[in-house]
């Protein structure tokens, strides 16, 4: 835990207010059982296990519901179910909503090849009320467990994994690369744990799911795990030009350093008139 | 040689102490002070665009020095290991010897992260400095006769810093290399017949094999860099032979140059740009990160990366085999032809041999077999500046199609729409680029005859007393003026019988050629109309 409050403030903020507790302890609780299926079911449980969460989680799916008709119906139609403008969200799970509007890419705004990452128009709260309301539909992958996102895996297996898997999308460093028709793999630098295990499960838009049969819980934690530690240990080697590799170094060496080799020449070849 | 001897060391003598003794004592077992002598007294004129060549030599020599560092700690071996160094990310992963030996040099060995960092922005100053010399070279004619030969070697020598920089770059082991070389096994293999046997020599059997990083290594550390110090000698004899040229100037002839001779002056300046160079290659080093192979771990035949790209002097070749259409291939004797890369190597191939023998067509062209030490001002030769810029942009597209991936996700445009246009200017671009060239050439050229003829508009408008109102010009002084209209025109070879009075198709060709080159020109001001017109200048 001590790690995270190294991370920039404004992704603080938003963890402090996911990491309280009681949220903790409802996220865990909602992700738990939303695997085992049924709605009825899960209400029954949670409610002998701990009341307080249960009644937020039974409020939490009418508060998600209210949520859902007011900012993403016109798309996803009014139970979730579709229109000709959004995909039905029936199965989609709370991993995805918690993806889609935790990312801001929810509610999509304009028409592009790929919806956008944009500022995140809801509360943390909100976000998980959406997330309940949208699993309660049917089941789906649910919010990743606390235990697979404290990035304290295995880095070395992590890298290679996403070796494998991710870094012909996503470049090896993470710093994203080019899809066809102008889609593209974002950067992953700053992207939250839990966003990224979300989005593993939940393969959005281009992005194919990794399931945990593709990768174990285990390795999808060894994954984040050597995102993070790249993004702390930075670049060893000094300013990092992005992290796009050869183009950006070819560019560097012609603008600044014959730029400063050409300049140097005019200067020692200038007459001291 | 005697004489020669006796008087360089007179002074040294009379001055006595250590170092007059050193070289006396050098100089009567060498006999070195007469070469010394001769050496400097060759003069080298001033121009900044005249230590191009310069920083390439001494970005070199950063190189030597670098490399020689790394080879004491980098293992050319593709042995598998574990690694087991201070990268955590890295810990446990199996990877070749190469690979760990580089890891160890970036993060176990002292000074190591900062010489390998050094070796490789030096390489891509290297390259980069060649480059642009090459073209100061080429815009100025400086390659006309004699110094043809001198070209040839220059550009052999960009061939071998770009077939060192690839070696180089393959010897990690890393992912990106390992793609390189992927890349590279398929062009070779897109030879008919002989590619996959070729591949397989190279390789010592399937890609990749478990040679070909030694090999690299003999041709990296061994092999290259003898051969680039056997044409960089043979380049700077060349120079010596020729003497330098100079850009034309009052009191500058094709008989002289005029300068600062080598010692001391010029010496002392070369001496301290070499440090100046090393400077900003060290900054660079210190400050910025190059080929991060962290990141990239150890090659694997199954994982690429999204932006996975050479170094920039490669990056023309592997643009032309993306801006390559689809399907070029065909069934021909029950076979498959495949032409997909086959095309942009043979591209590339043509390309390259034409810039190799460029000054010879330019002199077939022109028919000119007179010496040329005085440079031309790019202006003056419209239509070799117009080939220029046409080579430039068709190197350009290509350089800019190896990071069409980067290009779309920057510019948030589409992966297609930048391959297609780019596509359509490897054609279009050259043709522009030639056309408009010229056409600024050409007007430059009227606007320097303009000023030479009538001097500068001062923008200042008088009133005769008879009421003319007229604009006062300013001329301009001998000197500049000398600049402006010492130069040499060429015109169109005419088409003459020869001895056999048979007129042939080659002349035929040739008088196309030149007429093509040589129709659009100003003709240089001659002493006549200057004399003329001072003559209106003073009537008014
Ligand atoms: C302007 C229309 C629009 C609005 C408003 C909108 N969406 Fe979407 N949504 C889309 C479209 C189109 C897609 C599918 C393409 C994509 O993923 O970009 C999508 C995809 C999704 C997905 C991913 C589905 C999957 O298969 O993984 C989720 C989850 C989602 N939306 C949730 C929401 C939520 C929650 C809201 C309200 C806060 C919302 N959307 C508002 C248009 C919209
Ligand atoms: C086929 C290409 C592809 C592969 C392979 C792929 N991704 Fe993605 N990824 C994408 C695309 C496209 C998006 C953008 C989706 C969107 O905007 O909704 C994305 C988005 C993401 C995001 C969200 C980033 C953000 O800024 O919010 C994360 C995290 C992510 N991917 C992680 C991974 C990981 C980890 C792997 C490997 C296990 C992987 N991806 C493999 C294409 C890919
Ligand atoms: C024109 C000359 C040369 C060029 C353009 C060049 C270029 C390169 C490049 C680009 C690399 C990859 C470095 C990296 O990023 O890790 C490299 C590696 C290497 N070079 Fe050179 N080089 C040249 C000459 C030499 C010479 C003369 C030596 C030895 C005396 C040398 C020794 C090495 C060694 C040992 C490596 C591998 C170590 C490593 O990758 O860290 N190089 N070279």
């Amino acid at each position: 835990m001590s790690r995270k409050t190294s991370r920039p403030a404004a992704g603080k903020s938003r963890r402090t207010g996911r990491r309280s507790p009681a949220a903790a302890a409802a996220l865990i609780a909602v992700g738990l059982l939303f695997t085992g299926g049924a709605y009825a079911a899960v209400s029954a449980t949670t409610a002998n296990a701990q009341p307080a969460p249960a009644a937020a989680s039974q409020s939490n799916v009418e508060d998600g519901k209210k949520l859902f008709q007011a900012n993403c119906a016109t798309c996803h139609g009014l139970n979730a179910q579709g229109t000709s403008d959004g995909p039905s969200l029936i199965g989609v799970g709370a991993a995805a909503v918690d993806f889609q509007v935790g990312t801001g890419r929810m509610p999509m705004q304009g028409h592009g090849p790929q919806a956008q990452k944009k500022p995140v128009q809801f509360t943390q709260e909100q976000i998980n009320q959406l997330a309940v309301y949208v699993g309660s539909t049917a089941p789906g992958p649910s919010i990743p467990d606390a235990k697979y996102l404290d990035a304290d895996g295995d880095a070395a297996h992590g890298a290679e994994l996403f070796r494998i898997n991710c870094a012909m999308c996503h470049n090896v460093a993470g710093a994203g690369g080019a899809l066809t028709e102008g889609k593209f793999a974002p950067s992953l630098v700053g992207v939250t744990p839990a966003h990224i295990y979300e989005a593993m499960i939940t393969g959005p838009q281009n992005m194919p799911v990794f399931n945990d049969m593709n990768i174990s819980p285990e390795g999808k934690r060894d994954i984040i795990t050597a995102l993070k530690y790249q993004e702390k240990i930075g670049n060893p080697g000094g300013i990092g030009l992005g992290s796009l590799g050869p183009v950006a170094e070819g560019l560097f060496i012609w603008i600044f350093g014959l730029g400063a080799v050409v300049a140097l020449t005019v200067w020692i070849t200038a007459k001291s008139n | 040689m005697s004489t020669a001897t006796a008087a360089p060391t007179a002074p040294a003598k009379q001055s006595g102490g250590f170092t007059g003794k050193a070289a006396n004592y050098l100089d009567e077992r060498t006999s070195i002070s007469g070469a010394v002598k001769e050496f400097g007294r060759k003069i080298f004129p001033d121009h900044w665009s005249f230590l191009l060549g310069e920083v390439a030599l001494y970005s070199f020599v950063v190189i030597l020095l670098s490399g020689t560092f790394l080879t004491f700690f980098f293992d050319a071996a593709m042995t598998h290991t574990t690694y087991e160094g201070s990268y955590a990310p890295m810990n446990g992963v199996h990877m070749s010897a190469a690979m760990a030996s580089t890891l160890d040099i970036s993060f176990d060995i002292r000074g190591g992260l900062l010489m390998r960092q050094v070796h490789h922005w030096a390489a891509l100053l290297f390259v980069a400095s060649i480059g642009l010399h090459m073209l100061r070279v080429f815009f100025t004619g400086a390659f006309r006769k004699p110094r043809e030969i001198n070209w040839v070697i220059g550009f052999v020598l960009f061939v071998l810093a770009m077939a060192e920089g690839f070696t180089g770059y393959s010897l990690p082991d890393d992912l990106l290399s390992g793609n390189g070389l992927r890349i590279i096994d398929g062009m070779i293999k897109s030879f008919p017949l002989v590619g996959t046997w070729i591949s397989f020599l190279l390789f010592g059997g399937e890609f990749p094999g478990e040679d070909i990083v030694g090999r690299l290594y003999s041709l990296h550390i061994m092999i290259l860099p003898a051969l680039v110090i056997v044409f960089i000698a043979l380049h700077l004899m060349f120079l010596i032979v020729h003497k330098h040229t100079q850009y034309p100037g009052p009191g500058r002839t094709e008989e002289n140059v005029v300068g600062f001779p080598i010692l001391p002056v010029y010496a002392a300046k070369a001496g301290g740009f070499f440090f100046i160079v090393f400077g900003v290659i060290m900054a660079c080093a210190t400050f910025f990160q190059i080929n991060p192979i962290w990141n990239y771990g150890p090659y694997d035949p199954s994982p690429v990366s999204a932006g996975t790209q050479p170094d920039w002097y490669i990056g023309f070749a592997d643009g032309m085999l993306r801006l390559a259409p689809p399907h070029l291939e065909f069934v021909w004797l029950d076979r498959t032809w495949s032409f997909g890369i086959l095309l942009p190597v043979i591209i590339l191939g043509l390309f390259i041999v034409t810039v190799l023998i460029y000054p010879f067509i330019e002199a077939w062209v022109s028919g000119d077999k007179r010496e040329h030490h005085l440079l031309d001002r790019p202006r003056n030769a419209p239509t070799r500046t117009a080939i220029g810029a046409a080579g430039v942009t068709f190197y350009a597209v290509m350089w800019a199609a190896a990071s069409s991936d980067l290009i779309a996700t920057h510019f948030r445009v589409t992966m297609e729409g930048v391959i297609h246009t780019l596509q359509a200017l490897l054609f279009l671009g050259p043709v522009i680029a030639y056309f408009v060239t010229k056409r600024i050439c050409l007007g430059l050229q009227k606007k320097d005859r303009e000023i030479a003829l009538h001097g500068y508009e001062t923008g200042r408008i008088v009133r005769l007393p008879g009421g003319e109102y007229i604009e006062v010009h300013e001329q301009v002084s001998d000197y500049e003026r000398w600049e402006l209209v010492s130069y040499k025109d060429n015109a169109p070879v005419m088409l003459r019988p020869n001895a056999q009075g048979k007129i042939t198709g080659s002349m035929r060709l040739r008088a196309a050629m030149s007429r093509w080159f040589f129709e659009d020109r100003i003709a240089p001001v001659t002493q006549n109309e200057l004399d003329q017109s001072h003559g209106d200048d003073e009537h008014h």
